[in-house]
Formats: structure tokens, sequence, C-alpha cells
């Protein structure tokens, strides 16, 4: 009967070598490791800002550096950091999703976004319509997407931030049809307007998201359901996922739509401190984003469809693909991202009751 | 899957009592053709066109990806460790299920056959709750430097949870159905408890084993939920093969997705030869124990 013990034993001496194995792993290494938790859009631009980075840390310190990528969607990612994966920075779609790690544990200090400049953004994007070649749907503006037949592919804004800025770009959309002037927001006589506009906004939404046959996970699964499993007349995408398509993805068969109104998204980034001392890698995280606001970032940046904060370091070429358009803020129109969350994506939020009476 | 181990009893009947006219059997063997045809057949042919769509030098190219090859690595050594693990338990449960009765012996079954029934992302998550940095054991991990979730160990773990079944659901109803004669007879002439299971028990089961082994390691190296929850998904690191499908199909790298998907095919492919295998000797196995089992029947009666 002593086979009975040894069992349980061999699985447990297993199971600890295993764990002692990956520990192990993590001290040894001499040339330096960091994680970056991204978002799904971004595996282009960090496939080469990383291979750029490494060369200018070697150059600059001696020290071989890899940076490993985790991508996902925004949300997803951040509540994989919140239960433990072990990134030295974060970069993600929106500054709440950031916020929430630093809500939920004491990684990062809440004030984080005020320690880069532009908001801890050192790119932004906007969001844009992808459409089938020839634009059989003839969708030129936000309106054209509620026109009979046409079918709607976006993320799910629970789990993607892509998502969550397509949901505000077509809510702000609503607002500065029905006011045209969205200082109305703040001025307390018009507080009858601004109610009947919100009304006019829910309804929008509301049709808008009764048409998406698809909810992905993440913004690229969304491009991968609309572009390869040809789903939809219409993507809401960002901006730099919607030209990576066109441009990438068989040219000439998509086209890019950019609507009269959106959003000004602003995906951030910051080094998460409490992995980073734990790794001693606080020192090169820190250079690794501001890297990301060097000219040489700048205009990888650009060169992936991101809009640079310092335009002068990007080539003319690049930006002159950026259309002209007219950009809402989330803080001027929802009250920054903590009001917006709460209002719409958090349980029982304006969301939840829309796709819970469509459905 | 439970029932796959029941394969190699149910022996050829003969059916000659029953005939249906040709035209109704000629429909019925097209229309199982067409379904496996348009369900099984089609999509592995399209996992080798996808993946030969760039011509063979970019199919091999895709191994030659150090993050591609790192999934390889990790897929082998998740399943080099779930799979001997699963092994030693499913022969210890079955041995202790089917030998021996003892207080919640069913219960023990019913717990074997959990991770059939619970979702694999359920499974995944509830490593997170447990081993994660917000879960029970989170703060003592944390506080030894130790990390599960995200990382090997916590794939191992929810490898091993989401394969647990498949040894011991093929051994037991093997084992109850031999019965405890010959233990008792190896036993009687003096042998002690590891030989009697070493040369009476282990044999008798070795092909159900090697069944449940195979199905157990197609599983552990296809797993793709339980895994995706608890991976973290950091390409190079903690990307199984079947998440660095997902990545790579992910990245419009379509002809990488499906060259690593295809070694998944080909695993697929092997493990239905090698259960075939199998099932043909556990057949002949089987029916030589019958016929040994007749002949000494009779001298078996006589002795007392």
């Amino acid at each position: 009967m002593k086979i009975r013990i040894l069992v349980p034993a061999a699985v447990l001496a297993l199971i600890v070598g295993a764990i002692a194995m990956s520990g192990a792993a993590r001290t040894a290494s001499e040339p330096i490791e960091l994680l970056n938790v991204s978002y799904d859009p971004t595996r282009e631009l960090y496939r080469d800002v990383n291979e750029a980075f490494a060369a200018h840390w070697l150059a600059k310190t001696g020290q071989a550096v890899t940076v490993h990528q985790s991508h996902g969607g925004a949300g997803k990612q951040a509540r994989a950091v919140i239960d433990g994966l072990q990134a030295d920075v974060v970069t993600l779609a929106l500054a709440y999703d950031i916020d929430a790690i630093a809500k939920h544990t004491s990684n990062l200090p809440t004030d984080w976004q005020k320690r880069l400049p532009h908001n801890s953004s050192p790119y932004t994007s906007t969001i844009v319509f992808l459409v089938r070649k020839g634009n059989p749907k003839h969708i030129r503006d936000w309106d054209d997407l509620l026109r009979p037949g046409v079918a709607i592919v976006t993320p799910n804004p629970k789990t993607s931030g892509g998502a969550r800025w397509n949901y505000l770009a077509a809510w702000g959309y609503v607002l500065r049809r029905e006011l045209g002037d969205l200082s109305e927001l703040h001025d307390p006589a018009a507080a009858a307007e601004v109610a009947a506009a919100e009304a006019a906004a829910l309804t929008f939404v509301s049709d808008l998201y009764a048409r998406v046959p698809v909810f992905d996970s993440g913004a690229r699964g969304s491009t991968n359901t609309f572009v390869r499993n040809g789903i939809g007349d219409v993507l809401l995408a960002w901006e730099n996922e919607a030209f990576l398509a066109a441009a990438e993805l068989g040219a000439g068969e998509f086209e890019v739509v950019v609507p009269s109104v959106s959003i000004l998204a602003e995906p951030p980034v910051t080094v998460v401190d409490h992995w980073a001392r734990e790794h001693g890698t606080l020192e090169v995280a820190q250079a690794y984003l501001e890297f990301l606001y060097s000219p040489q970032g700048q205009r990888l940046a650009a060169r992936h469809y991101y809009r640079p904060v310092s335009p002068e370091h990007a080539d003319a070429t690049d930006l002159a693909r950026f259309p002209a358009l007219d950009l809402i803020t989330v803080d001027d129109v929802f009250g920054g991202w903590q009001q917006a969350q709460r209002v719409h994506f958090d349980d029982g939020g304006v969301f939840d009751r829309i796709t819970a009476g469509g459905r | 899957m439970a029932g796959a181990g029941g394969g190699h009893r149910a022996a050829p009947r003969p059916r000659s009592g029953m005939s249906e006219p040709a035209p109704v059997r000629r429909l019925l063997i097209a229309a199982t053709l067409v379904v496996a045809g348009c369900v099984l057949v089609l999509p592995l042919a399209s996992v080798f066109a996808e993946a030969l769509r760039g011509g063979l030098g970019a199919y091999l190219a895709s191994f030659r990806d150090p993050e591609a090859l790192a999934a390889i690595r990790l897929t082998l050594l998740v399943a080099a460790i779930a799979v001997p693990v699963n092994v030693l338990f499913g022969l210890s449960a079955a041995w202790a299920i089917a030998k021996f009765s003892f207080p919640g012996k069913r219960l023990l079954i019913t717990l074997i056959d959990l991770p059939y029934a619970v979702s694999p992302v359920v499974s995944g998550l509830v490593y997170i709750m447990i081993y994660g940095a917000n879960g029970v054991f989170g703060p003592w991990l944390a506080a030894h430097d130790l990390q599960v979730i995200f990382a090997v160990p916590g794939i191992v773990l929810a490898t091993i949870f989401v394969t647990f079944p498949f040894v011991a659901r093929e051994l037991i109803p093997l084992m109850e159905e031999q019965g405890t004669e010959q233990e008792q007879a190896a036993m009687t002439l003096g042998a002690s408890g590891w030989q009697t299971f070493r040369r009476v028990t282990l044999p008798n089961v070795r092909w159900a084993l090697l069944y449940g082994v195979i199905l157990c390691n197609a599983r552990a190296m296809g797993e793709f939920g339980a895994v995706s929850v608890v991976s973290g998904h950091i390409r190079g690191k903690t990307a199984t093969m079947p998440l660095q499908v997902e990545i790579l199909y992910n990245e419009y790298n379509h002809v990488a997705a499906f060259a690593v998907a295809s070694l998944l095919a080909m695993l697929a492919l092997v493990t239905l030869v090698a259960k075939a295998v199998v099932e043909r000797r556990a057949g002949a196995a089987a029916a030589q124990i019958t016929t040994t089992e007749v002949e000494t029947e009779p001298q078996r009666r006589e002795a007392p």
C-alpha cells in the first residue's frame, strides 16, 4: 500500500518543482527583460518600438533589453494586472483601466497620469469607420449607420477600451448634433435642452447597438470579424486599426470613412511601480516610456497611424494621412473617465440597460 | 469521451436479423459521409491549405520564429508534466475505486468527472481566485516570491485540471469488470501489494492505460480555454501552441497561424492513428483474456 502515499507525494513534488523552476528563471536573467501589457491594436506599433528601444538602450548603457508583449482588450488586460500579471509597464487604451489597477492594487499611485506629459499619452487616436470597397451602403457619417439594413461591428465595451471610445464617440456626436455648441452642457440655463439631447443620444446609441451582430472582446477580434469573416457593413474602429486594415489586408478592399465628429482618444502609458521595483527594472521601464515621446518614438507612432503628440518629429508623409476632423473630449462631454465609466459602462449602467432591453 | 473506453468491449454483433432496403442504406451512408466531410475533413484540409498558401518555404519559416518555438517548447513541457501526473493519479484512483470499497467512493467518482462538466473558462477563473494576486494564497505566494498564475505553474495546473479524468475514466470500468480475483490469487501466493500491482493489475490494464494517456496528451497539448484564462498571453513566455495560433491569427499572420495550427492538427491525426492501433491491440488482448477464462472456468469449479 506504499504506493498510495507515494503518488500524492510525487504530484506535490512535481508542482513544487515547477513553481521553483519558474522562480529561479526570473531571478537568474542577466540581460534585462520588461513586460509591456498593452491593448489590442498596438501589436505592430510595439513590435517596432521594442526593437528600436532595445537598440537605443544597448547603445546607451551596453545592456541588452528584451521587451515582452501581452495584448488583449484593455479592460481584460487591466483585470489580469490586478490579478497578478507582473507588468513592468502598462500601455492601455484609456485612463480608466489604469485607474482601475491603481484603485484595486497598490501597484502604482493614483496620480499616475500626471507623471508624463500630455496626460501620459505619447500618441492619440480617434474613432473612424471602415467600410467595404466602394462603400456599398453609402456610409458618410454617424446618421447613416442607422439606415435600414446596415449591420455594425464593434467590440464589447465591457472588455474593450476601443469599444468604449466607439460608444462615447456616437453619444458625443448626437449631443453635438442636437445642441450645436457643447458648452451648453455646462450651462445650467440650458438644462432642458441638454436633457432632450441626452435622450436623443440614448435612442441613437440603443438603435446602434441593436445592429451589432457580434461582440468581440477586443478591437482586433472585431477587425477580424469584419475583415476576415466578412460580417457587417461597417466597422467602428480605432483610426490606426482602420488604416492598418485598409492598407495591409488586401489594399483596395476596404475604405476608411471619417465622420464629421469623433472623439479624441488618449491611450495612456505608465510604469507599474511595484513590479518594476520588484524586478529591478524601474530605470529601464521609465526610459522605455520616455522613448515613446522621443523623436524616434514619435516617428514610429505616426508610421503606425497613431497621431503623435509632437508631430514635428514625424515624417510629413505619415502626418498627411491623418484627416482633419472635429474631435470632442471625454473631459468636456462626459466629465472625465471616472464618470463616463460609472454612468455608461459599470454594471447596471446605460450600456447594460440598452443591451438588456434590445435582446 | 467517458464512454470511449467501452469501444473495445463491444464485440461485433451478427446483423443477419435486420436489413434495411438498399436505397435507405445508401442514403444513410451518403448523409453520414457528407456531414463528416463538411464537419471534419474539410476544416482539417483547410488548415493545411491555409498553412501552405505561401509555399513550403513560408510554412517552414514559421517554425524558425523564436516565439513559435517557445510556444512549442512550452506546450511540450506542460504535457510532459500534466500527463505523468494524471497517469499516476488515474492509476491510483482507478485502483482504489475498482479494487477496494470505502466510504465516499461514489463521491470520488463524481469528483473525477468534474472537469468534464465544468467549462474550462470557469476552471481557469477558479485558479485565479485561488492563486491570483487577490486569491486565497495570493499574499502568501507574493511574500515568497512565487508566481503561479500568468506563469508556467498556472498553465500546468489548469492543464492538469482539464485532463484530470482522462486516464482514470478509461481505467475504472475495465478494472471494475476485471474484478479482484487475480489480485486475490496473487496475494494468496504471497505477493506484496506492489508486486500484485506491477505484475497483475498493470499488465491487465496496459492498453486502456495507453489509450487514456493518448487522449490525455491530446487534450493537454490542445487545451485553449482554461490555459487562456491563466496564461497572461505573454508571447514567447506563457503562450502555448493554441494561444500562439490565436495571437498570430489576430496579427493577420495567417500563414504562421495555420502553420502552428497544422502542428496541432498533425498531433490530432497521430492521436487518432495511435488510438486505432491501441484499440485493436486492446481488443485482441481482451479476446485472449476471455478465452483463457473460459478454458479455466471448469477447472476452477471442480477445484473445491
